[in-house]
């Protein structure tokens, strides 16, 4: 439990602001942050904050769903293109599974992903929702 | 009448920025009758807000949180506080205004607490905000009242429990789209609602609610800040009471003297019903959503406890430009999914699954 809380604490800053880095060499939007840029393969460690906005590249929705999540199956993950460049994998919230499109466009809210059990941390991060109520920025 | 009671910061303090945030599935006081009550008699209001699986007041918080730094225009980095006021923080110990905090982007250098006073714990917020403020400590302060209301199965307070919140920057007044004229607080011991430690759900005196809590403080705070301030009911645009239900909010400001055009645009518990924490605050979020420069607002809310905060506004040109770069409080009553009492439970987390 206790390197579990120390493994999310350091993932604070991309789950709850979408920090990710910006390549200095060639400009490149780096999500999540790695300090080696995918695609010059030069150093980045530029921390740069993503707008959010983006769009559903590709999707799954879950019946079944792992240990700690099954509390809210069904639920839709999808690979979102964010409008920088970088592909995340995020869950879509307030979206029926159903009305899930590709290309459907979408913004970053910060979500409750899962509980540590009873006793433990709620791990909060990164989900994406239908486009319409923005203030991702 | 000479002022006695009524505060004032050392310098002009204002709201530079609001938002609010209202989670969209919606339950009917019908769906709850239809378990609870003899068949189809409703509610005392339409239908109330209720989280989703993933959201409580940590989450509501970060989106009112967003909205108000999206309509203030301001680094968040320049925010030397921010204040929670909840009934319903998710942890017993352990803030939720520094994950709020974080998420907006806040520099480490601030403070940050959780306030709980039942439904006035947003504007005892607000109120430390403009001490904050107004003394020259900060430039920026944020204070928000945020609440995942628990009703216990099958009581009254079921139809109206509900979930949602706003947040405020205050700032200086020059900044401000709404200026701080004056505000008071008028509290005692009344115990008209409680939870005890490790219950899951609050008890209240019933009736006791009502005259000696609810009607007592809210009159007793407008009363002394409207006379020492020498104003009346009429010298006011808008008026926003706490709204546990429609009856109490119209009947206070019945006896304040308000009309009920002048209630209006703040009273939405009909359809989102009673945000707590959230409650008098989003009223007047969605007041400001309507309000013109120069309109003045008085704002009173109530927790039980028993207290209420009340405080007098005026708008400024600047709303004008502000308002449409965050969603309204109507944006958020428009996107609504109704659902049944079985998806509340579980919503909810009212029924045992391990």
């Amino acid at each position: 439990m206790e390197g579990k809380v120390a493994h999310d604490w350091r993932l604070r800053g991309q789950r709850y602001r979408l920090e990710g880095e910006e390549c200095p060499h060639c400009k490149a939007k780096i999500f999540p942050p790695r300090d080696i840029c995918p695609e010059c393969k030069r150093p980045a460690k530029e921390p740069y904050r993503l707008s959010g906005r983006g769009e559903v590249y590709t999707f799954s929705t879950l019946n079944s769903a792992p240990e700690g999540f099954e509390n809210y199956t069904p639920y839709t993950v999808a690979l979102v293109k964010l409008e920088e460049g970088p592909m995340i994998t995020a869950q879509l919230t307030d979206v029926a599974p159903e009305d899930v499109r590709i290309g459907m466009p979408v913004e970053m809210v910060t979500r409750k992903l899962r509980a540590q059990g009873d006793e433990g941390t709620i791990i909060y991060g990164y989900k994406f929702r239908p486009t319409g109520l923005g203030h991702a920025h | 009448m000479a002022e006695r009671w009524t505060m004032h910061p050392q310098r002009p303090v204002g709201i530079i920025g609001y938002g609010s945030y209202v989670p969209m599935y919606r339950l009917p006081n019908t769906e709850i009758s239809r378990i609870w009550g003899s068949g189809d008699e409703g509610g005392p209001i339409k239908e109330k807000a209720v989280a989703g699986l993933d959201e409580d007041t940590i989450t509501i918080s970060i989106e009112a949180a967003r909205n108000a730094l999206s309509r203030a225009g301001i680094d968040p980095e320049d925010i030397r506080a921010v204040w929670v006021g909840s009934e319903s923080h998710p942890y017993a110990v352990k803030p939720s205004s520094t994950v709020v905090a974080e998420a907006i982007g806040t520099s480490p250098f601030h403070l940050a607490a959780d306030l709980e006073f039942a439904c006035k714990a947003g504007t005892e917020a607000l109120q430390a905000a403009i001490g904050l403020v107004g003394a020259g400590m900060a430039e920026y302060a944020m204070a928000i009242g945020a609440d995942t209301a628990q009703g216990r199965p099958g009581d009254a307070l079921e139809y109206t429990a509900a979930c949602g919140g706003t947040a405020f920057i205050v700032g200086p007044a020059e900044e401000a789209l709404a200026i701080l004229r004056g505000s008071l607080s008028f509290v005692s011991d009344t115990p008209d609602f409680w939870r005890r430690a490790y219950q899951h759900y609050p008890s209240h005196g019933g009736r006791f609610t009502g005259e000696p809590a609810y009607f007592h403080h809210i009159q007793s705070a407008a009363d002394a800040l409207m006379g020492e301030m020498g104003l009346e009911a009429k010298d006011f645009t808008y008026a926003i009471f706490h709204q546990p239900n429609v009856k109490f909010p119209q009947r206070v400001g019945k006896r304040l003297g308000f009309t009920k055009e002048q209630l209006e645009p703040g009273l939405i518990s009909n359809i989102i019903g009673n945000t707590y924490a959230g409650a008098a605050i989003t009223g007047f979020s969605a007041t400001l959503d309507i309000a013109k420069p120069g309109d003045r607002i008085l704002m009173v809310s109530f927790g039980s406890g028993a207290g209420s905060d009340a405080s007098v506004w005026e708008v400024t040109e600047a709303l004008e430009e502000r308002r449409h770069k965050a969603p309204l409080v109507a944006d958020y009553i428009a996107r609504r999914v109704e659902i049944d009492y079985g998806l509340y439970v579980r919503y909810r987390s009212k029924i045992l699954v391990k």
